[in-house]
């Protein structure tokens, strides 16, 4: 038997006309599977498609091509009161005319719900996202957190198979957001309800997610968990949204079996690492390090020890150091113009100087090679 | 400057700058004096002439005479004026709810119109405010009379055969007074429809609303405002409009607006017109606290 996915997009497309007169795809040929009681997130910078998306499986929005699959069932032109998915929209849109009851009690009311029925899981639902007490109160007379957690409750009140939600905690200040995800990411699975989380915010995103889809320009570029897209992202778009990174760029030398070998002409030094999707001998590639992921010497002469000596070596000089507690950010110029940032992890504790490295520092820059990371410019 | 520089000025012991100086209260009263002035001048003054002259007798000319008497008001508890005054409310009622079956759907789409084209028909609501009501008033006579451009155009097409004679009857001023204040239901009704977010009607049909119920039970409600507003602003003239009954009603539709113009004018008893006043203002002020009471005044209500 096919696995049953709560909701898919077979080659999904959205064009939207421009008011210019041009039109856009908003959504590029995107194909996702998601299951059932998962917490997928769809992530990338503004005006990627990852709202549109979301859009698409409410049913605000039809496909102009490509088909919206929910519990197995072509979405087609349904409308979104037919559909068994409900929003938390990114301002609430909460119904200021009624109170705080009457919201969640809404969409109860439009199955036609007995009334004492109503009254018991509007109660638990207030109850559930802890506003139990606040039934009577109008939207306005809430905090934004409170009108949050209202925004969750009238969703959830109507036990959907899917939440879609759109930059919940995008109008919060940064703590309370912080006590948000834990919140959402606790309450997911306790009602084990299929969580699909609009973002922008990558450590929003990597801290909530049992999966991910890293989008950009339309086009769903890598789907996996927080470890997969961080440690091998397929694409250097992904690998630059994803935390930070260094980037060289060069051309393929040679491809072993699972080492690829890059030429930087910048700093006239080959380089090893692994490859990601197909490359081929010859293509201008990005190659990506991370700035923890590599080990500074001072360029003393003296061995260093712990190394298994298939490691990268580059060499440069600290530009800049800035010490941030856990760790001391420097800069690195490693000559031809070409900088690097390096993390290097504040392991041990003493007051001496010579302890850091301090600018105008010669030093060696070990990689592991299965740290560097040769990526394609594009996803083919 | 420091502030020794005022205390060495020698100042007078209750001038009116050292009170300007220095009381806050002297300071408000001071600024807020022309439109307390504008006020008085224009509202107050007038409406104690009114109610002074109502107490007053009408002269063998038609002059008024300083006689204190109360025959005025007892005059107006005639059924006939009772009837006229029924008749008032009557279409003034009508008139408010023909206004808001015919504003709401175009003020509903106005404010869902792509926002260059919203500019646009909101002109062409107040385009008709740049001619003189009475000159519209006569257009309309030239639509509605016997023969007229209504009556030729149905005869071309042969839907009817004689003339609908809709000119001098009730319809007329049912027809000129819809006219006449369909732009003050529509503009407040724009206002608060179009404060409505499409967000708000995404949430009711994700919640499982059909269009129908999202209207009945999202849209609907958040432009009561409007409603309330847009029935203030036609109700209230309503009751004191005479001039479409007169033109267009033939003088046979008498309204209390018409009443207290020919008291003033034709019969000339001022006396007894300015008593009819102030019976329409207890009236319209009646109505008025009741209604906003009910339906909840807030300053949100004409923004």
């Amino acid at each position: 038997m096919e696995r049953q996915f709560v909701v898919e997009f077979h080659d999904v497309v959205k064009i939207f006309p421009t008011p210019e007169g041009s039109q856009v795809n908003a959504v590029d040929h995107v194909s996702i599977q998601i299951n059932q009681g998962e917490f997928f997130s769809l992530l990338g910078p503004s005006g990627c498609g990852k709202t549109t998306s979301l859009r698409l499986m409410a049913g605000f929005e039809w496909p102009t091509s490509g088909e919206v699959i929910i519990n197995g069932k072509p979405m087609g032109r349904k409308p979104p009161y037919l559909r068994p998915v409900n929003t938390v929209f990114q301002n609430y849109a909460l119904f200021q005319h009624m109170n705080v009851f009457q919201n969640v009690a809404f969409g109860l009311e439009m199955e036609n719900v007995p009334k004492t029925e109503i009254t018991r899981r509007v109660g638990e639902a207030l109850e559930m996202v802890k506003l139990g007490k606040m039934g009577r109160r109008k939207p306005k007379q809430l905090s934004g957190g409170q009108q949050q957690r209202v925004a969750l409750a009238r969703a959830l009140v109507k036990r959907p198979e899917v939440l879609l939600l759109d930059e919940p905690l995008g109008a919060l200040d940064l703590k309370l957001r912080k006590e948000m995800q834990l919140e959402l990411k606790a309450l997911q699975e306790q009602v084990g309800i299929t969580f699909i989380y609009v973002t922008h915010d990558q450590e929003e995103a990597l801290t909530m997610s049992n999966r991910i889809a890293v989008m950009n320009k339309g086009k769903a570029l890598q789907i996996g968990g927080a470890v997969e897209i961080y440690e091998r992202p397929n694409c250097r778009f992904v690998a630059d949204f994803i935390g930070e990174t260094n980037f060289l760029t060069g051309t393929v030398k040679a491809i072993a079996k699972d080492k690829v070998s890059v030429m930087l002409p910048a700093l006239s030094k080959e380089i090893d690492g692994i490859g990601q999707g197909n490359l081929s001998v010859g293509e201008s590639v990005a190659v990506s390090i991370r700035p923890e992921k590599m080990r500074l010497a001072d360029d003393n002469g003296k061995e260093v020890s712990g190394l298994r000596g298939t490691e990268n070596l580059l060499k440069g000089k600290v530009i800049t150091t800035a010490y941030i507690g856990s760790d001391t950010r420097l800069v690195l110029d490693l000559g031809g113009g070409v900088q690097m940032r390096a993390w290097e992890q504040n392991d041990i504790s003493t007051l001496d100087p010579e302890a850091y490295y301090h600018s105008g520092d010669a030093v060696r820059i070990y990689i592991p090679f299965e740290n560097t990371l040769v990526l394609p410019e594009e996803v083919s | 400057m420091t502030s020794g520089d005022y205390s060495e000025k020698p100042v007078k012991k209750y001038s009116l700058t050292k009170l300007l100086r220095e009381s806050k209260v002297a300071q408000g009263l001071f600024l807020i004096s022309p439109a307390n002035l504008y006020l008085f001048i224009l509202m107050v003054l007038p409406l104690l002439l009114v109610t002074g002259l109502s107490f007053l007798s009408r002269g063998t000319y038609g002059q008024v005479e300083f006689k204190f008497n109360l025959t005025n008001y007892t005059r107006l508890v005639d059924p006939l004026y009772a009837k006229v005054l029924v008749y008032t409310l009557y279409v003034g009622g009508a008139t408010t709810v023909l206004c808001i079956l015919i504003g709401y759907p175009l003020a509903y789409y106005i404010a869902r119109a792509p926002t260059r084209q919203r500019s646009l028909l909101l002109f062409l609501i107040l385009l008709p405010f740049w001619t003189n009501f009475i000159i519209r008033i006569y257009a309309w006579i030239m639509i509605l009379r016997e023969g007229g451009i209504l009556d030729t155009i149905l005869q071309f097409l042969h839907l009817t055969k004689t003339s609908l004679s809709i000119l001098y009857t009730p319809t007329a001023v049912m027809i000129g007074m819809v006219y006449e204040f369909l732009p003050f239901m529509v503009l407040p009704l724009y206002t608060s429809l179009e404060k409505v977010e499409n967000s708000l009607l995404e949430a009711a049909a994700d919640l499982g609303a059909p269009p129908w119920k999202a209207f009945l039970r999202v849209t609907l409600p958040l432009s009561i405002p409007g409603m309330v507003a847009g029935t203030i602003l036609t109700f209230i003239p309503a009751l004191g409009m005479f001039v479409v009954p007169d033109l267009m009603g033939g003088a046979k539709t008498i309204l209390i607006g018409n009443v207290i113009r020919n008291q003033f004018l034709t019969a000339r008893d001022w006396p007894f017109g300015a008593a009819a006043s102030m019976l329409l203002l207890i009236l319209t002020l009646a109505f008025t606290l009741y209604y906003t009471r009910k339906a909840g005044f807030s300053e949100d209500l004409l923004i």
